[in-house]
């Protein structure tokens, strides 16, 4: 078990191979559909508008080294008015491959969380850049919102809570290396194992 | 004839709640068991004690399973004499009580305008479907169907040529271990496989979906149906992909196979895809008492 803290280093992640499982702990940030769309159009694509400076500020602090997690949770506020998160699995991943290797270029993203795998693209963006993708457990919600000990701030509400981005405290937050910094992807050995196998079956 | 008073909201709320919270019995078995076919050690392994860690704790802290509380969907068998829309609106109150209570999450987004309703009540949602019976007791069947595994499903008109499906059960055979293998582990498997054979296009996946309310312990009617069943999941476990896609023995726990009569001119085979969380549940009301299977 390799044990990440945050912010992560280059190095940590260059010493992970496909297959490593990881412990990470501090703050990260959910980020979906919704929140990949707008950070992609909003502070890549061209001048960041005067709106959105602030959020720009927070990103840039906060994913340098940082851990974007493909999350939509259910939440829950208490008396206080403070966030809890109540169910927290990952979210299929595939669906911000347009988006992700551009995010990681620009934030300096260390790790990506999520649930499937992603294609040859983030799989470049984790050799160029230093990066991994963890996959975390899909549907092991509960477990999973146990090991948020803190909901940190909430941004972007009005994409609806499963996509707004919420910057959460984890500790020992469990993951698996399916993707790593030297090309290596569980995902296409997988595949190409299964796509053999079915040959044989329908021989 | 005024239809029959009831008031199901209490019930209904408390139906949701399980479903969301409570893995039924017959998939948390056949989760352990495909644990003991996986190595020791490997991420396969350790991917299903995850996930049964996460169905203990989940009932024990009454919090939901997965945070994707998906379509709920409804099936509502009632007798003569009852209000649909009565029955509806106790369903919109509990499935707008539960996103209150954090069992659900908001999960209806209007399409036109990307805004979520906040409280799971939209065009569609939640998913009735009315039958009525001879049976004197109201049964309703909930499943909460996540939306990464509605993604992964799918729909093939047969005869294909790229996949040498033709129009008979072989056919069928080929496009389901076809869908199963680009599902990989993106359904969150070990998933379970609904098909429907014929129909025209909605109806055929709907009969797919309908399958997914089967336990996984039953038998098809049909003998050569429940040997296509038998085949098809075997068959599925034997391509390699495992639990999350990590490799392993365990890619499906079920497959259920239903059919329906067709135009001579079509031939549709539709797949519904379950994740593990197969999050159902059952009530029944007779003479004023409500029981929760």
């Amino acid at each position: 078990m390799h044990n990440l803290t945050l912010p992560i280093s280059e190095e940590q992640i260059r010493q992970l191979r496909v297959g490593d499982t990881v412990s990470l702990t501090g703050t990260i940030y959910t980020a979906r559909d919704a929140a990949h769309k707008y950070m992609v159009e909003n502070f890549i694509q061209g001048e960041p508008p005067a709106t959105e400076r602030e959020m720009l500020a927070e990103l840039e602090q906060g994913l340098s080294g940082g851990v974007i997690y493909h999350c939509g949770p259910i939440v829950r506020k208490d008396e206080s008015g403070k966030w809890h998160f109540v169910a927290a699995g990952p979210t299929t991943s595939i669906r911000e491959e347009p988006y992700e290797y551009q995010v990681i270029e620009r934030f300096g993203v260390r790790a990506v969380i999520g649930k499937g795998g992603m294609a040859d693209k983030t799989l470049q963006a984790c050799g160029d850049h230093g990066a991994v993708y963890l996959h975390a457990i899909g549907g092991a919600a509960s477990l999973i919102a146990r090991s948020v000990v803190e909901v940190i701030g909430l941004f972007k509400e009005e994409f609806g809570l499963p996509e707004a981005f919420w910057k959460i405290r984890v500790e020992d937050f469990q993951c698996v290396v399916t993707m790593d910094s030297h090309g290596g992807s569980l995902h296409k050995e997988v595949e190409a194992l299964s796509e053999r196998n079915l040959q044989e079956i329908l021989k | 004839m005024n239809p029959v008073k009831i008031d199901l909201r209490e019930s209904l709320l408390e139906l949701v709640r399980r479903a969301s919270t409570q893995l039924p019995d017959d998939v948390t078995r056949s989760l352990h068991e495909g644990l003991l076919h996986e190595r020791v050690g490997d991420a396969a392994a350790s991917a299903l004690k995850i996930v049964l860690e996460n169905v203990a704790l989940a009932a024990e802290q009454n919090t939901p399973i997965c945070q994707d509380t998906g379509t709920p969907i409804f099936v509502i068998h009632h007798p003569f004499g009852y209000s649909q829309r009565a029955i509806a609106a106790d369903v919109e109150w509990a499935v707008i009580t539960a996103t209150e209570h954090s069992y659900l999450r908001p999960n209806a987004v209007d399409s036109v305008t990307g805004k979520n309703s906040g409280n799971n009540i939209g065009s569609g949602l939640p998913s009735l479907h009315f039958h009525e019976w001879e049976q004197e007791e109201i049964r309703i069947d909930l499943l909460l169907k996540g939306g990464g595994s509605e993604n992964v499903g799918g729909q093939y008109a047969l005869p294909s040529a790229p996949l040498s499906a033709g129009r008979d059960l072989e056919g069928v055979r080929r496009v389901v271990l076809d869908a199963v293998f680009k599902a990989q582990g993106k359904g969150c498997g070990p998933g379970i496989i609904g098909v429907g054979i014929g129909g025209d296009r909605p109806h055929s996946a709907w009969v797919a979906k309908e399958q997914l309310f089967r336990l996984l312990g039953d038998v098809n009617e049909d003998s050569e149906l429940a040997e296509l069943e038998q085949q098809l999941l075997a068959e599925g476990n034997r391509l390699g992909i495992g639990p999350m896609g990590f490799g392993g023995a365990t890619t499906l726990l079920g497959v259920k196979v239903g059919a329906a009569h067709r135009l001579p001119a079509s031939y549709f085979v539709s797949i519904a895809y379950l994740c593990w969380a197969a999050r159902r549940a059952s009530l029944t009301f007779n003479n004023g008492e409500v029981t929760f299977a």
